[in-house]
């Protein structure tokens, strides 16, 4: 089977392999994210009730609340996190989840974005994407 | 795009400013890559939002910090945290968040951190001047010192915003450079609901929407009601910032960037005009309670962000006749608590039957007593994140709303 490559900047480094959840509207992991159970809890949001863990996480960009960063950290902690994110806007507050959950507790979490819209469109209908992210250049895998 | 970096980061990256200092920088430094800032800056100041327990996370990054001997550089406020240490039975929570909060929020003094513990830092002494290059979190304190106070700032968040205060430097990138800083979008009211008596209502509606149309744009609003002031922009910015990332709203006429439509965009045409109907804010309003009227309800809470002497002085009229049926709390600072108790309204508040809550805030943390009913708010904020945290039904409505209700224990509405 022919694999799709497509080049991503990495924010975050790492590798992951695994099923896609995509989601169709930023989501704020404060307030939005249990880390117990890696479950989305804003009832607002069009995916509550979907569960992140072990998923590659597709998400436009981060959302509200600057205490998302621990959230995230926390989740990863747990295991309930995503085994990677990619996003389509840059966002710092992510990032910092994934770097602080990889500095303290050595949890992988690669996080890379992929701003042209023709990428981002590529990779949305997916059902499993691989991650590859080093220092500056990752790439995202259709497998 | 290559990092930048002054001959003190280079030295805080090599351990020179000691330990704390290196693993600052060595996240900064990521941190600046990933948002594509060119180089540091000095920060004048710092606002940290990790004093919520959020988890083993919150703790260990910050004892981390402790062990490797950190002081912060900058004056650096706190947002607030898990308990209210001035009321410690307030909290209801396990044993767990007790110790651990309580350890979280001592940890962040011991980095020299100021004990403010308070969302609204700029309605509790700490005012960063217009132009002030700032490190700080918490997203309803980001609009805020953006819009209101005309200081810079990104939306930092936990560990990032800790980072910036140990080195005294924030990545200069986003809403410190001034370009950056005009606005894109012009939303405009056109009619307002002639019912609604309060100001708060209109700001608390136009944020909401603001939040759900503005995407990364900044915006500029023309049309909001005579009597807005300060406490009611706090509220716009909050929800704004819930139902969006918002960062910085102009409010021609009020905010400090913003004396004219022309100084908003700076002498540019708006990229989009979006106009905004009495009906539109109704829907707005509408779309913040989860409940009907005339639900029972098992309290009210006030306060979020965290009240103001100003707010204060709004509420005490509510509290003469009948007395509520049901708790009613009301979120503050503990530099508000020491003025309302200087001035003898602290303990008229508490005759009344109202809880003050200092130090934390009731959607973070177990302080309702009875979640049996619907809780009502005058915050846009709590009603937009209270039904995830607490899992409760929320009803929003004004200030003199929520005090009618607190009476007959249901939602009613004027």
């Amino acid at each position: 089977m022919s694999r799709v490559t497509i080049p991503a900047v990495s924010l975050v480094p790492g590798q992951a392999e695994g099923p896609v959840l995509a989601l169709g509207e930023p989501l704020s992991f404060w307030g939005g994210l249990d880390a117990a159970t890696g479950r989305i809890i804003d009832r607002r949001h069009p995916q509550c009730g979907f569960t992140l863990g072990g998923t590659i996480l597709l998400m436009p960009s981060g959302r509200g609340s600057s205490s998302g960063s621990s959230v995230l950290a926390e989740a990863l902690r747990l295991g309930t996190g995503p085994s990677a994110i990619v996003l389509h806007r840059r966002d710092g507050i992510v990032a910092v989840g994934a770097m602080v959950a990889a500095e303290l507790y050595g949890c992988s979490c690669p996080v890379v974005v992929l701003e042209g819209v023709r990428e981002w469109s590529a990779i949305a209908p997916a059902a499993r994407l691989a991650i590859v992210a080093s220092e500056g250049d990752g790439s995202v895998m259709i497998v | 795009m290559t990092l930048a970096l002054s001959a003190f980061d280079r030295s805080c990256l090599e351990g020179g400013e000691g330990p704390a200092a290196r693993f600052a920088m060595r996240l900064l430094a990521r941190y600046a890559e990933s948002v594509e800032a060119p180089c540091f800056i000095d920060a004048e100041a710092a606002h940290i939002d990790g004093c919520l327990y959020l988890g083993a996370v919150s703790l260990d990054f910050v004892e981390h910090l402790v062990r490797l001997g950190g002081r912060v550089r900058v004056p650096t406020t706190l947002n607030v945290g898990s308990i209210d240490l001035i009321h410690p039975d307030l909290v209801a929570g396990d044993d767990t968040l007790r110790r651990a909060g309580t350890r979280l929020m001592q940890a962040h003094e011991t980095l020299g951190c100021l004990p403010t513990f308070t969302c609204a830092p700029y309605q509790a002494g700490h005012r960063p001047p217009r132009g002030a290059q700032i490190a700080w979190a918490e997203s309803n304190a980001i609009v805020f010192a953006n819009s209101v106070l005309g200081a810079r700032t990104n939306r930092y968040g936990d560990f990032i915003d800790l980072c910036c205060a140990l080195v005294g430097r924030v990545p200069y990138y986003g809403l410190h450079v001034e370009d950056n800083r005009r606005a894109r979008l012009l939303v405009r009211i056109s009619t307002l609901p002639e019912s609604w008596d309060e100001p708060a209502l209109c700001a608390i509606a136009v944020g909401y929407a603001l939040g759900r149309l503005c995407r990364d744009r900044i915006p500029a609003v023309e049309g909001l009601p005579p009597g807005t002031g300060e406490d009611e922009l706090k509220a716009l910015g909050a929800v704004a910032a819930s139902s969006g990332a918002l960062a910085l709203v102009h409010v021609v006429g009020l905010t400090p960037e913003a004396p004219t439509r022309e100084a908003a965009f700076h002498g540019h045409q708006p990229d989009e005009i979006v106009t905004l109907t009495a009906e539109d804010l109704r829907r707005a309003v509408a779309q913040l309670s989860t409940v009907p009227d005339g639900t029972p309800i098992a309290g009210v809470c006030l306060g979020t962000p965290h009240f103001s002497l100003a707010e204060f002085t709004r509420l005490m009229p509510h509290l003469d006749g009948p007395r509520a049926v049901v708790p009613v709390y009301v979120n503050t600072s503990r530099a508000v608590l020491e003025r309302l108790e200087a001035c003898g309204s602290a303990e008229a508040l508490r005759s009344a039957g109202v809880t003050l809550v200092i130090d934390t805030c009731t959607y973070v943390t177990p302080v309702l007593r009875d979640l049996s009913g619907a809780i009502m708010t005058n915050s846009g904020k709590w009603a937009y994140y209270a039904p995830g945290n607490l899992g409760i039904e929320v009803a929003f409505g004004s200030l003199a709303d929520c005090m009618t209700s607190a009476r007959a224990g249901r939602v009613t509405r004027r």
